[in-house]
């Protein structure tokens, strides 16, 4: 395998930001028809890498090949002009127009200063065909689901001939379902003699679709992997730089007084379409329930319902015995409640405000911070000195901008606000999407010490795996209506995956037939 | 919404206030106006709806159409009340739900004629003037809206169309004033005047341009600032050189589009016309086309809303915008142009009045299209071009209400049928790159 000509190489890069060495003599190799897997922490270097592939940054030192010849990429255009095509973890889509004017976007087919807007259509429909990439090309991007979206960030490339394609966190948003579709794409553009480089921190993806795999930490290359050769705790520990503990070891649940009751809940989603369709459960303390799903199930809006961000139109929510239905944010959180929200940037943080000021969001007019109508800034950086120290914040400087953190340092300082608090009720959305290794181990590790001290815990995903390791039952979410609720000692991961992709279960009828 | 569903029982609502329902009520509000109003009027009121001016003596191509003022309000009243009266309710049928969707476009259409015909209720009045002069009222109101399309679509807000049509008309007309002693012919200086108009537009924008893009200022901030500037160098301007003698010249002449200007009524009410005028039309098509149908528009429209994915694609944001400023800078010299070389023949400090404001409501309205900035500047047109005809002809009723009331429907339906206007999502923010 490892024969096949390279056709991009990096030499000795090295990339300085003020204060920070994000990339400190950085090699690697990429070869023809193979993937390249990237693995790194948030922070690692990885997209400062990949940036100076596609001419978005200038490397300091260092020299980058192409198919063997030294190139000189000032710009994307170079970068586009020597086969690279890069797909963002952020994609670069513009909402109101649609697929053809996206992907013509920059290349577009002319004649005289008109669009010809036909031609590209054709194109295409032709790439789609090609390669499996169904989208239709007519189709305006903001209706499109981020799985389609991502399809037309890949058809941006191919349409302006890419053979060296790099994917920056490409699964970060997917479903397990539009991941292996993904993979599938992927393998149909190696056969075609496209090579890959994959980003990912989600180390089972990059041992399934690697063929090589090099690994950054705090930006210098840590060492290079054979897939076939590793474990995904072998991968782990090299990227973490210590032996993690994938496996979450925890004690059987103590499940005692309910804290949580719903009944036939009714919510709408934002275009005023039923979302949560008669839904009932109950959760005990201590006790962690999953809600399983594939995204766009009625995950979101249950949990929006249940925190008092969205209006129920029917049915009845209760914590500790208390009607808290259409109740405000305010009022469910002072009942006992904490929330970790699914759009840490939209719904968890004030970005523009201090690390010191989103610890006390919930918090800041109550009398331990505030005295009258000002708030006591002494308080407030004695308790965020002390939660960033706890919940081992970096950089540990209250005064920095939370915007300015990496992601899984973002989801510490919302963990630190909502677990610090005197907490009963625990909705955790989402807990570690888009995190790393490290910080996935220390977010579970503290979900599961708020349940062995008492509290109910929601833990809302759509990642399986997490799902099935930490929760004590498992109820699936399917258009709007919990199909089943599994308990996790009698059930297993492809129970669980049927009833996700809406199978019921039919063991009665079996028994009759 | 959010308001009605948060009651605390969660029981189930029965009755929604959508959009429509509002509507719905006001058309039942204004169509009890209308049938209370017609009953106060004399039944023998006749206003007569004429296309042509009486003086030329010869027979009128189109004839006049008497209509009897009472009755007619009457009928609409009703059709009004009936048509919001059956758009309360949400019907399942579609045969049903087309109907009152079609009577309510109808009562629509039937608005600007019935505000004409209560308006001059027992007069004559010219339909054919009255919509010669909204088109001519709308001029600068138009081409400032398309300014600001050129702008706005590229991601950089506008506020300062005001100021470069001031800077415009002062300078377009000083060029005239200056160019009257010379053995130029009259209407090459006017061009030369027109072209000096545009350059100073565009010579403004660039200041915008250098301030918003280059030093990232707040755009509104850089706006006011050539707003503010505008007043205070035209008005030095007009006071140092134009006041020493009597100011005060020829106005552009009439133009007379060959075979259109033939056609009867309209064709010299409207095709034969002066050149600023025409050139509304000329920058409808222009802007239009240039948006939505050629490589550039694309790009100015994708680096207004995503400018960091045009970057991406290998697209110079900045100059991008750049242009774009300096083109919206030379459209609104046009617009200014306007107000001291064609519609007055003179310059008058501030003689812009607040144009380019109302310009900039137009694109707003027309949601940042140019088809639809023009409809809203028609509208605004009409709205003078109504309220100076009602003047003329002293009507008992107070004229500032018949003027309002365009704008009031158009508000509901607007907000009723179109919806809510998203601007470009990138506008007003420098874009710098990583």
């Amino acid at each position: 395998m490892s024969e096949a000509p390279p056709v991009l190489e990096v030499r000795g890069i090295t990339k300085r930001f003020p204060g920070v060495l994000a990339n400190d003599n950085v090699d690697l190799t990429l070869r023809k028809s193979q993937v390249l897997g990237l693995l790194g922490e948030n922070g690692a270097g990885k997209s400062t890498l990949m940036n100076m592939i596609y001419g978005l940054y200038k490397p300091d030192e260092g020299e980058i090949l192409v198919n063997g010849a030294p190139v000189q990429i000032a710009g994307p255009k170079d970068a586009i002009e020597l086969g690279i095509g890069m797909v963002h973890q952020h994609f670069q889509l513009v909402d109101v127009l649609t697929v053809t004017e996206n992907v013509m976007l920059g290349n577009e087919t002319v004649s005289g200063p008109f669009l010809r807007r036909d031609k590209a259509r054709r194109e295409i429909e032709q790439l789609s065909r090609e390669y499996g990439l169904d989208v239709d090309p007519d189709a305006q991007i903001s209706d499109l689901p981020v799985g389609i979206q991502q399809r037309v960030e890949i058809i941006k490339a191919l349409y302006r001939h890419a053979d060296i394609l790099i994917l920056d966190e490409p699964t970060a948003v997917l479903t397990p379902q539009e991941t292996r579709g993904l993979f599938k794409i992927m393998r149909t553009l190696l056969d075609k003699g496209v090579s890959i480089i994959f980003i990912s921190h989600k180390l089972k993806e990059v041992l399934e679709i690697c063929d090589d795999v090099v690994v950054l930490r705090r930006g210098k290359v840590a060492g290079h992997a054979d897939p076939s050769a590793s474990t995904e705790q072998s991968l782990a520990s090299l990227m973490v730089g210590r032996d993690v503990i994938l496996e979450v070891d925890k004690a059987q649940a103590r499940p005692g007084d309910e804290i949580l009751n719903v009944i036939n809940l009714h919510v709408h989603d934002d275009r005023g379409l039923p979302a949560v369709e008669g839904l009932s459960f109950a959760l005990q303390r201590g006790e962690i329930l999953g809600i399983a799903g594939v995204q766009g199930n009625g995950q979101t809006e249950l949990v929006e319902a249940l925190t008092g961000m969205r209006a129920v139109e029917d049915g009845r929510i209760f914590i500790k015995d208390a009607d808290m239905t259409n109740a405000s944010p305010r009022h469910v959180t002072e009942q006992g409640l904490g929330h970790v929200p699914e759009d840490r940037q939209r719904d968890g943080l004030v970005a523009s405000f201090t690390v010191m000021h989103n610890l006390v969001l919930s918090t800041y007019y109550q009398s331990a911070f505030s005295r009258a109508i000002v708030v006591d800034d002494r308080a407030i950086a004695d308790n965020a000195r002390k939660l960033v120290e706890q919940y081992d914040v970096r950089p540990p400087i209250i005064n920095n901008i939370a915007g300015g953190l990496s992601g899984g340092n973002q989801q510490k300082v919302i963990v630190a606000r909502e677990f610090s608090r005197d907490v009963d009720l625990l909705i955790a959305s989402q807990p570690t999407r888009g995190l790393d290794v490290g910080s996935i181990e220390f977010i579970h590790r503290q979900i599961l010490r708020m349940r062995d001290s008492g509290a109910g815990i929601l833990l809302v995903s759509s990642e399986l795996d997490e799902v099935l390791s930490l929760a004590d039952r498992v109820a699936v979410m399917f258009e709007g209506e919990i199909i089943d609720i599994l308990s996790i000692d009698e059930t297993d991961r492809d129970t669980v995956g049927l009833r996700m992709a809406g199978v019921r279960d039919q063991s009665h009828l079996v028994g009759e037939a | 919404m959010s308001a009605v569903g948060k009651q605390k029982s969660g029981r189930r609502l029965t009755f929604k206030l959508t959009r429509k329902r509002i509507i719905a009520v006001v058309l039942l509000l204004l169509g009890a106006f209308i049938f209370f109003e017609s009953s106060t009027l004399d039944s023998e009121l006749v206003t007569t709806l004429t296309f042509e001016s009486s003086s030329t003596g010869e027979a009128p191509a189109v004839a006049d159409i008497p209509v009897p003022t009472s009755s007619y309000l009457l009928v609409v009243g009703l059709l009004f009340i009936v048509t919001g009266a059956l758009n309360l309710h949400e019907y399942e049928i579609p045969r049903w739900r087309r109907l009152s969707l079609a009577l309510m476009a109808l009562c629509g259409a039937l608005f600007i004629p019935t505000v004409i015909i209560a308006a001059a209720a027992g007069n004559d009045t010219n339909l054919t003037t009255i919509i010669a002069e909204s088109l001519r009222l709308a001029t600068p109101l138009a081409i400032g809206a398309f300014a600001g399309i050129w702008c706005e679509r590229a991601g950089v807000v506008n506020i300062a169309i005001e100021g470069m049509m001031l800077f415009a008309a002062c300078f377009g007309f000083t060029t005239l004033f200056f160019l009257r002693g010379t053995a130029l012919p009259l209407e090459t200086a006017q061009l030369l005047a027109v072209i000096i108009g545009v350059l100073a537009g565009g010579l403004i924008a660039l200041l915008h341009g250098w301030l918003s893009i280059t030093f990232r200022t707040d755009q509104i901030v850089s706006g006011t600032v050539i707003n503010i500037l505008a007043v205070g160098v035209t008005s030095f301007v007009r006071r140092e050189y134009l006041l020493s003698t009597e100011a005060g010249a020829a106005k552009l002449g009439n133009f007379a589009i060959p075979i259109l200007s033939d056609l009867p009524v309209i064709g010299e009410a409207i095709f034969t016309n002066q050149p600023i005028f025409f050139m509304m039309f000329v920058m409808l098509g222009f802007t239009h086309i240039v948006m939505f149908y050629t490589r550039w528009g694309l790009r100015t429209r994708a680096v207004g809303e995503h400018p960091h994915a045009a970057d991406t694609l290998g697209i110079n944001v900045n100059r991008t915008r750049w242009i774009n400023v300096f083109i919206s800078g030379m459209i609104a010299g046009l617009a200014g142009a306007w107000f001291s070389l064609e519609a007055t023949g003179s310059f008058n400090d501030g003689m812009t009045r607040g144009a380019g404001f109302i310009a900039l409501a137009a694109m707003i309205f027309g949601k940042w299209t140019p088809i639809g900035a023009f409809g809203a500047a028609l509208l605004f047109g009409f709205s003078d071009s109504l309220g100076i005809r009602l003047q003329m002809v002293g009507v008992g009723f107070p004229v500032q209400f018949l003027q309002m009331v365009p704008y009031a429907v158009t508000l509901v339906v607007l907000a009723g049928f179109i919806g809510r206007a998203s601007p470009p999502k990138a506008v007003g923010q420098p874009y710098v790159k990583e």
